[in-house]
C-alpha cells in the first residue's frame, strides 16, 4: 500500500463556491427561449381505471399548448413497471397526464376544466390486509410477488384466527425462503429467546430538491435539465423512457439536491416534460411540488416482521429465525426484506438462520431503494433485542456486539456450493475505537441514572451494508497546458465523490489537485462508463477506475519519456507534473511537454487507439478527446474475490423523561470500518449525516393513511417528520472515527459508506433508550413519546399498539 | 427576450418603459413565465387587482423595478423575474426554510412573503452576500473553510438565516444557534457540520 498524498487529504471541491454564493444551477434554475410551463392532473382514487378524459375545454383555452396522455408514451417493457403516466393509476397521486401553457397558473387553471372519467377499482394500502382471505389485491395482477412475477397470495382464515394480539400471522404460501443450520433445535437450546412482532414503517425520501425537470429538443436530440444522482446512467433510463436512443439524449446534471435513492437515474417523471416538449416543439418546464413529491417521490418499503432470536448465556446470537411481510407499494419488486435477510446473517453472524418473507402489494407510494434498503430496517428490527440481552444476560453491550460481529472474509447468506464471503471486516476494531472515543466505559457507569424526572440510557449498535462494485472505466487527458483534465461520470448528489474518484488517478501521477480539472455533470461532455452513484458502489468502483486511468497515464509517461530520453521506461518516475529520470527532479519533461510529444507520437498515446476491453461509452467519449494530449485510458480489471461490505458501529447516549415520555439524544457517535479513508470531512458528513437520518426513523418518521379510502393524510415536512437540527446533540460537537484499515482487495484499500451508516444510528438510539427504559413496547416505529411511557407502565403485549401499516 | 411569442395586449408601452429603466442586471427577462400579462384567463376578468402592477423594489442594494401579481410571493419574484436563482423553493409552504432571505436584516422564509409587500424595504439574497471584489461573507468563507453542506439545496436558506441570526446575536453557544437557525431542514442531515461551521461564520463576523 503506498503512502498517499491525496488519499485521507481533506480540501476544497471545485463546486463550493458556486453552491455558496448562489450559482450553482440546480435543474429548475435553468431558462430556455420560449419556455412553457406543464402541470400534472393526479389520480384522486388509490386504484383506479380512466375511461375518459375530455380535454376540449382546457385546449381551448387561450396560452394552453397541449396535453400529454399515458397513450403518447412508449410502449412498456415490463407490464409491470411504472410510466410516467398512467390510464390504470395504483395509488392516489399518481400521474394521469399533464398539460403545458404559456405560464403556470394558466397551466393550472387548464387542469381544473380536463372531465376525467374513472372506474374505481379494489385497493388496500395494509400488505396484512391484502393476505385475508376475500380481501382486494392492489393490482389486477394479484397482490404479491413471487420472484419477478405478481401472483395472488391468500392465507387461510386461521392463520389470521390463531394470531394472538399484537402478533404477526405467519402463512406458508411465502415469496421468499432460505436457511442454514437448524433454527428450531438452537432456539429449544437456547439460554434465551424473544419473540416479537415488529413493525417498521415507510418512509418517503423527501429529497429537499423536489424531482422537477425542464427539457427541450433540438437538431433531433433531447437536452434535459433533471436532478439526478447519477450523471451517465441517468441516459439510459431517459431514452428508455422517451422511446429513445441514449445517443440521442444529452442530460445537464451537474448537481443534485439530494436523492437518498429516490434519483439513482433520475426519475422516470423526467419523461413528461420531455416528450411535452417535443410534442408542442417548445421548451418546457415541469416544476414538482412538494407534495407531488410526497407522492411520486419514492418511498422505503415498511415492514411487519415477526423475529425469533436465541442466545447463549455469553451473548453469543445461535439462532435467527426472520420473517417479513412487506410492504412493496405497488411496482417494481423491492429487494429490501431480502437484503435485511442478508445484512443480518452478516452483521450477527448467527449460527442458525431461517429467513422467510413476502412482498405485498399495495396502493401506496412507489417504494425504491432508500439509503440501505432492507440494511436499515434489520437493525431497527435487532438492535433492541442485543441491548434486552445484554441487560438480561449480565454482558457488556459492547462485549456482546464482538462476540457477534464478522471478521476477516465472514460468510454470510444462504449456504450455496460457494459460500458467500465478504473481502474483509474489521468490526471489532471499529468497536474498540469506539469504545475509546466514547468514552464507554464512563458513560456506561451513568446508565440508568436517573435525575429528575430523566433517566440516562447508553447503547450501541453494528450496522452493515454493500461497499462496492467494481469493472468500470477511467478517462483522463493530460493537456498540452500541462493540466490534468480527468473525465468523472458520477453525480453531483452531495457526497463529494464526484471530486474525490478523480484524486485516485492523481495519485497514481503523484500529482497535485490544483493540476487538475474536473469534467463532470454533462453528458454532452465525453464522460466514462460509470458506476451509478448509489448503493454504495461509488468509492470503490470509481477510486479503482481511476486509479486504473492514472497507471495508464503514467506508463504513457514513462514510455515517452524512454523514449526522448534514453533508457527504460522503469527509469523514469511521475512526480509533480512531471516525469523525469528516477532521484532527478530537475530533468524530464512536463507534463506539458510530454502531453505535446503525445499528440505527436499518435496512437495510443493521445487516444487513437484504444483498449479493446473498455465500456463503448468510455470508447465514444474517449474518440471524441483524441489528439487533444496524452490520454489515460482503462478498465478497472483489478483482481477482486468476495463481496463488498462496509460496517458501522455507532454509539448513543440518551436521556428519557419517564413522565413525559420524550428523550433527548445527549451524543452520538459513529465509527465506521470502510477501507482506507479517502476524504475525511466528506466522510465524517456520510456517517454523521446517515446517522440522524435513521435517527429521524425511530424518531419521528412516517405516514399515515385513512384505511377506509385508501387515501394518504400526511402528506408534508410537519406531518412526516424529517429530522431537524433539533433533533441532533446540540450542546457539543458529535465526534467520530475510522477503522482506516484497507480492505486487501482493492488497490486503493477504499470501499464504499453512503448507505451503512444509517442503520448504526437508529441502533444506537433504540438500544440507548432500550438500556434506559427496557424495550417491551418499542416494537412500532417511530418510537413516539407515547410508546415510550406504554414501555414504562409494562400493559400487557397487546397494548403495543396495532401492526397495521400507515397508522 | 421574453416577451418574444407573447402577444401582450396591454402593456406594451410600459415593458418599453421598463426596458428602458432597467438599464443592468438580469432585469425582467423572464417576466411572463408565471403570469402571463393578458388580463384574461389568468387574470380572471373583474377580479380586484387580478392584473401585475408595476413596482420598485431593493433587491441586493440595487432598485429594481418588476411588474407583479397581488399573490405573487417573493420567492417567485427574486426566480422568475429577476433571475435570481440561488433562492431555492424546497416546500413552498413554510416549512423548509430553503427560500430564507433578509427582509431588513430579518430572515424571512420568500415562498410566504407577498411581493407587494417588501416595497421600500431592503431585500438581501444569497446572491448579495459576496462583495462586489468577489471576497466572501464571513459566513460564505465559514462554509468553504468547513467544506460545509452536502447536496447543498438548502445550504442558500440555511446561510441566509444565520447572517441574520449572527447580526443579532455575534456570540451565541452551539445550543443557542442551532434554536436559531432551527427554522432551516437538511435533508442530508448535516447538522453537526452547519453548527460547526456557523460556530465558525460567527467567530468571523466577530472578528469582521
Amino acid at each position: 500500500m503506498a503512502d498517499f498524498k491525496l488519499i485521507g487529504q481533506n480540501y476544497s471541491t471545485p463546486d463550493l463556491v458556486a453552491k455558496v454564493t448562489g450559482r450553482a444551477k440546480y435543474a429548475e434554475d435553468f431558462r430556455a427561449e420560449g419556455m412553457v410551463f406543464c402541470k400534472l392532473l393526479l389520480s384522486p382514487f388509490p386504484h383506479a381505471r380512466v375511461t375518459g378524459i375530455d380535454a376540449s375545454e382546457a385546449l381551448a383555452m387561450p396560452g394552453v399548448e397541449g396535453i400529454l396522455t399515458a397513450d403518447d408514451l412508449p410502449p412498456k417493457e415490463n407490464r409491470y413497471d411504472e410510466q410516467p403516466l398512467t390510464n390504470e393509476p395504483v395509488y392516489e397521486g399518481e400521474p394521469i397526464l399533464a398539460l403545458a401553457a404559456v405560464d403556470e397558473t394558466t397551466a393550472a387553471e387548464a387542469i381544473e376544466r380536463i372531465r376525467v372519467s374513472y372506474e374505481p377499482l379494489p385497493f388496500v394500502v395494509d400488505p396484512l390486509e391484502s393476505l385475508r382471505p376475500g380481501s382486494p389485491n392492489g393490482r389486477e395482477d394479484g397482490n404479491a410477488y413471487i420472484g419477478r412475477d405478481i401472483t395472488t397470495i391468500k392465507w387461510p382464515a386461521e392463520v389470521f384466527d390463531q394470531a394472538a394480539e399484537g402478533t404477526l400471522p405467519m402463512g406458508e404460501e411465502l415469496g421468499e425462503q432460505w436457511a442454514y443450520g437448524d433454527v428450531d433445535a438452537a432456539l429449544a437450546a437456547a439460554d434465551l429467546v424473544y419473540d416479537e412482532t415488529v413493525v417498521i414503517q415507510s418512509t418517503s425520501h423527501q429529497p429537499l430538491e423536489t424531482r422537477s425537470a425542464m427539457a427541450y429538443w433540438q437538431n433531433g436530440r433531447l437536452y434535459l435539465h433533471g436532478s439526478t444522482q447519477s450523471v451517465v446512467r441517468t441516459l439510459q433510463t431517459i431514452a428508455n423512457s422517451c422511446g429513445i436512443t441514449p445517443e440521442e439524449v444529452v442530460l445537464i446534471g451537474e448537481y443534485c439536491g439530494g436523492g437518498f435513492g429516490s434519483k439513482i437515474p433520475g426519475s422516470i417523471q423526467m419523461a413528461i416534460p420531455a416528450l411535452l416538449s417535443r410534442k408542442i416543439n417548445k421548451p418546457v418546464m415541469m416544476r414538482v411540488t412538494r407534495m407531488e413529491e410526497n407522492y411520486f417521490g419514492k418511498a422505503r418499503a415498511g415492514f411487519q416482521a415477526r423475529t425469533k432470536i436465541g442466545f447463549r448465556r455469553d451473548g453469543r446470537i445461535t439462532a435467527l429465525d426472520m420473517f417479513i411481510v412487506q410492504d412493496n407499494g405497488p411496482y417494481n419488486r423491492q429487494g429490501d426484506f431480502l437484503s435485511a435477510g442478508r445484512c443480518a446473517s452478516l452483521g450477527y453472524q448467527p449460527e442458525n438462520m431461517r429467513f422467510r418473507g413476502v412482498s405485498v402489494i399495495t396502493n401506496t407510494p412507489p417504494r425504491t431503494s432508500q439509503r440501505a434498503p432492507g440494511g436499515l430496517q434489520y437493525v431497527m428490527m435487532l438492535a433492541p433485542y442485543l441491548a434486552r440481552a445484554a441487560k438480561e444476560l449480565g454482558v457488556d453491550q459492547a462485549e456482546l456486539h464482538k462476540i457477534n460481529a464478522p471478521e476477516g472474509q465472514a460468510a454470510y447468506g444462504a449456504p450455496d456450493p460457494e459460500q458467500r464471503r465478504v473481502t474483509s471486516a474489521f468490526v471489532k476494531e471499529a468497536i474498540d475505537l469506539g469504545l475509546e472515543k466514547f468514552r464507554w466505559q464512563e458513560r456506561r457507569a451513568r446508565s440508568g441514572q436517573r435525575n429528575g424526572t430523566k433517566v440516562t440510557g447508553v447503547g450501541m449498535a453494528v450496522s452493515t451494508f454493500v461497499g462496492g462494485s467494481s469493472g468500470f472505466d477511467g478517462l483522463l487527458v493530460i493537456r498540452p497546458d500541462g493540466v490534468v483534465q480527468i473525465q468523472s461520470g458520477i453525480g453531483n448528489l452531495g457526497t463529494h465523490s464526484v471530486f474525490d474518484m478523480p484524486r485516485a488517478a492523481l495519485e497514481a501521477l503523484d500529482t497535485p489537485f490544483e493540476q487538475a480539472e474536473i469534467v463532470w455533470g454533462n453528458t454532452a461532455k465525453h464522460l466514462p462508463w460509470t458506476c451509478v452513484s448509489a448503493g454504495s458502489q461509488t468509492t470503490h468502483a470509481m477510486t479503482r477506475a481511476n486509479w486504473a486511468a492514472g497507471l495508464d497515464a503514467k506508463r504513457k509517461l514513462q514510455e515517452i519519456a524512454a523514449t526522448d530520453l534514453g533508457g527504460s521506461p522503469d527509469d523514469y518516475q511521475v512526480s509533480n507534473g512531471r516525469v523525469f529520470r528516477v532521484g532527478n527532479t530537475g530533468g524530464g519533461l512536463t507534463f506539458a511537454q510530454a502531453a505535446e510529444r503525445a499528440i505527436a507520437l499518435g496512437g495510443r498515446y493521445d487516444g487513437h487507439e484504444l483498449p479493446a476491453d473498455i465500456n463503448a461509452m468510455t470508447t465514444a467519449s474517449a474518440q471524441a478527446l483524441a489528439g487533444q494530449g496524452l490520454m489515460g485510458v482503462a478498465k478497472d480489471n483489478f483482481p477482486i474475490e468476495g463481496d463488498l461490505y462496509s460496517y458501522v458501529a455507532g454509539f448513543a447516549e440518551v436521556q428519557v423523561d419517564v413522565e413525559t415520555g420524550h428523550y433527548e439524544l445527549i451524543d452520538y457517535l459513529p465509527v465506521t470500518d470502510c477501507g482506507i479513508v479517502v476524504n475525511p470531512r466528506g466522510l465524517a458528513a456520510q456517517i454523521h449525516g446517515g446517522g440522524i437520518q435513521g435517527i429521524g426513523s425511530v424518531r419521528s418518521q412516517k405516514w399515515v393513511y385513512d384505511q377506509q379510502w385508501g387515501l394518504p393524510v400526511a402528506k408534508r415536512f410537519y406531518h412526516n417528520k424529517p429530522p431537524t437540527i433539533l433533533d441532533v446533540p446540540i450542546a457539543q460537537e458529535m465526534d467520530w472515527g475510522a477503522v482506516n484499515l484497507p480492505d486487501p482487495q482493492t488497490p486503493i484499500g477504499a470501499r464504499g459508506i453512503g448507505e451503512p451508516p444509517i442503520g448504526a444510528g437508529a441502533g444506537a438510539l433504540l438500544a440507548a433508550i432500550v438500556d434506559a427504559v427496557g424495550d417491551a413496547y418499542l416494537r412500532r416505529m417511530p418510537v413516539t413519546p407515547d410508546n415510550i411511557l406504554t414501555a414504562i407502565e409494562s400493559v400487557p403485549a397487546g397494548a403495543a399498539g396495532a401492526i397495521s401499516a400507515h397508522v | 427576450m421574453a416577451e418574444a411569442g407573447t402577444e401582450v395586449r396591454e402593456g406594451t408601452s410600459r415593458r418599453s418603459f421598463i426596458k428602458g429603466v432597467v438599464a443592468t442586471g438580469a432585469a425582467v427577462s423572464s417576466a411572463n413565465y408565471l403570469f402571463r400579462n393578458r388580463g384574461t384567463v389568468v387574470a380572471q376578468p373583474g377580479a380586484a387587482g387580478a392584473v401585475e402592477r408595476l413596482v420598485t423594489l431593493n433587491i441586493n442594494g440595487q432598485s429594481r423595478r418588476v411588474d407583479v401579481m397581488p399573490q405573487e410571493t417573493l420567492a417567485m419574484t427574486l426566480r422568475y423575474k429577476l433571475g435570481l436563482t440561488g433562492t431555492k423553493i424546497g416546500c413552498d409552504r413554510a416549512e423548509c426554510g430553503a427560500c430564507t432571505v433578509l427582509i431588513d436584516d430579518v430572515p424571512h422564509y420568500s415562498c410566504s412573503v407577498l411581493t407587494h409587500t417588501v416595497r421600500g424595504r431592503q431585500v438581501v439574497t444569497i446572491e448579495g452576500l459576496e462583495a462586489a471584489d468577489g471576497t466572501l461573507h464571513p459566513v460564505q468563507q465559514a462554509v468553504v473553510d468547513e467544506q460545509a453542506f452536502q447536496c447543498a439545496f438548502c445550504m442558500p436558506g440555511f446561510v441566509m438565516a444565520s447572517v441574520g441570526y449572527l447580526k443579532t446575536h455575534p456570540n451565541p453557544t452551539r445550543a443557542e444557534l442551532a434554536h436559531g437557525i432551527s427554522g432551516n431542514l437538511c435533508r442530508c442531515a448535516d447538522y453537526n457540520k452547519i453548527l460547526n461551521t456557523m460556530m465558525r461564520a460567527a467567530e468571523y463576523m466577530r472578528r469582521a
